[in-house]
């Protein structure tokens, strides 16, 4: 409807080279001020997360989506609406565990690392790990806890890059009125 | 003007955002020689009337200014109190403006967190299960409207009875939010809005709802 072309940000979709090249400068800076691998993907978390508490607004503002009955929907509205819409691309959800509490994404082609190739002495590094925490962020703040990582990703010379996401539990405590 | 004020709750039921658009009607200056037939009392620190109604003046409404310098409270602008100015016959005449007392920033907070409860109540007081809180609130004068957004956060608008398309004025509010706060990296969650651009954009949708919802039902 007329939602998307009042969007002021529509108009506004740069080239996501900028934004690959902006998010490799900023895990370089990180690599150069942390000694270890483990602290530059902690920070790279951490900066996602206060990413994704901001950004879910943003994602209920402009889409349409109402509230997430069970894990499968809300994995369907990340990978087909929040993914397109902010990464433009749409990655398949696999691998269900049996409890339905468990499932991955997979990535056919991750826009972060457009360019890169992993040095040998960053083995341990998780150059996407931004990522996890802006779905962590993101979902913690329509009340749900949720454990995000890498289990492949392409950068390590794995076939595809898989995001395995495990629903940890509801929080219940800053539940807005009239929710269960 | 037919929407009168904006208020943003954040999920804590912390007031972080308030704007009122209207301009108080009802207000009415007048002379008065010694002795001033109208009784006032002091109520919370303001100066009310407790009787003698009329010429526009009413029960309740507060001294808004005396001969044209605004009164501070129960004090007059050069610091005497109110009451022992106006029994000191050497004063008058006096012109007096009186007006309904302007709710002040804290009273606001209080009433917005008292909203934030009654909208819990509201949705325990549903005879189904899972229903939302206090979406409408009617009156014979306004019309209060709340949106909460599924991370908790509540927009209100007060609007006329009879203005139209504010279902997609709070939507448009929350957009703003999301982009004018959210997306200012030195904004902290959950605290007061102090952001020029979310003011502005705010007063901009306000306006364009009210020119394009004038024509609803009703008006």
């Amino acid at each position: 409807m007329s939602r998307q072309a009042s969007r002021g940000t529509e108009s506004k979709k740069m080239s996501s080279e900028l934004f690959t090249l902006t998010y490799g400068a900023l895990v370089t800076q990180l690599c150069k001020d942390y000694e270890n691998d483990d602290d530059v993907n902690k920070q790279l978390d951490k900066m996602g997360y206060n990413i994704g508490v901001r950004l879910i607004e943003d994602f209920l503002a402009r889409s349409n989506v109402g509230r997430c009955h069970d894990f499968r929907e809300t994995a369907d509205v990340i990978a087909k609406v929040a993914f397109k819409m902010y990464l433009g691309i749409t990655p398949s959800i696999t691998n269900w565990s049996p409890a339905g509490d468990e499932f991955s994404l997979i990535l056919e082609n991750n826009p972060l690392v457009d360019f890169v190739e992993l040095p040998d002495n960053h083995s341990t590094l998780i150059y996407s790990n931004l990522l996890c925490g802006v779905l962590r962020g993101a979902l913690e703040m329509v009340q749900m806890a949720v454990d995000v990582k890498f289990l492949q990703d392409t950068l390590k010379g794995d076939g595809v890059t898989e995001i395995r996401m495990k629903f940890i539990r509801r929080i219940e405590d800053n539940l807005p009125a009239g929710e269960e | 003007m037919a929407i009168f004020s904006v208020y943003v709750v954040n999920k804590a039921g912390g007031l972080i955002y308030q704007l009122d658009s209207y301009a108080p009607r009802a207000e009415a200056e007048k002379t008065f020689s010694y002795p001033l037939d109208l009784l006032l009392k002091l109520h919370d620190e303001r100066i009310l009337v407790a009787f003698g109604q009329r010429d526009g003046i009413r029960v309740g409404h507060a001294i808004l200014s005396i001969n044209g310098v605004d009164v501070n409270g129960k004090y007059t602008g050069d610091g005497k109190e109110v009451l022992d100015y106006l029994a000191n016959p050497a004063n008058y005449p006096v012109a007096i403006r009186f007006g309904r007392p302007r709710l002040t920033s804290n009273e606001k907070l209080m009433l917005a967190s008292m909203f934030h409860s009654l909208f819990a109540i509201g949705s325990q007081l549903s005879p189904e299960q899972g229903s939302s809180g206090i979406e409408m609130l009617e009156t014979d004068t306004f019309k209060l409207h709340c949106f909460q957004t599924l991370t908790g956060i509540k927009f209100v608008v007060l609007a006329d009875p009879r203005q139209a398309g504010i279902d997609s004025l709070l939507r448009k509010i929350y957009e703003i939010y999301s982009d004018f706060a959210l997306k200012n990296p030195f904004y902290s969650l959950e605290m007061p809005i102090r952001c020029e651009l979310f003011d502005q954009n705010l007063k901009q949708a306000l306006e364009v709802a009210e020119k394009a919802g004038t024509f609803g039902p009703g008006s």
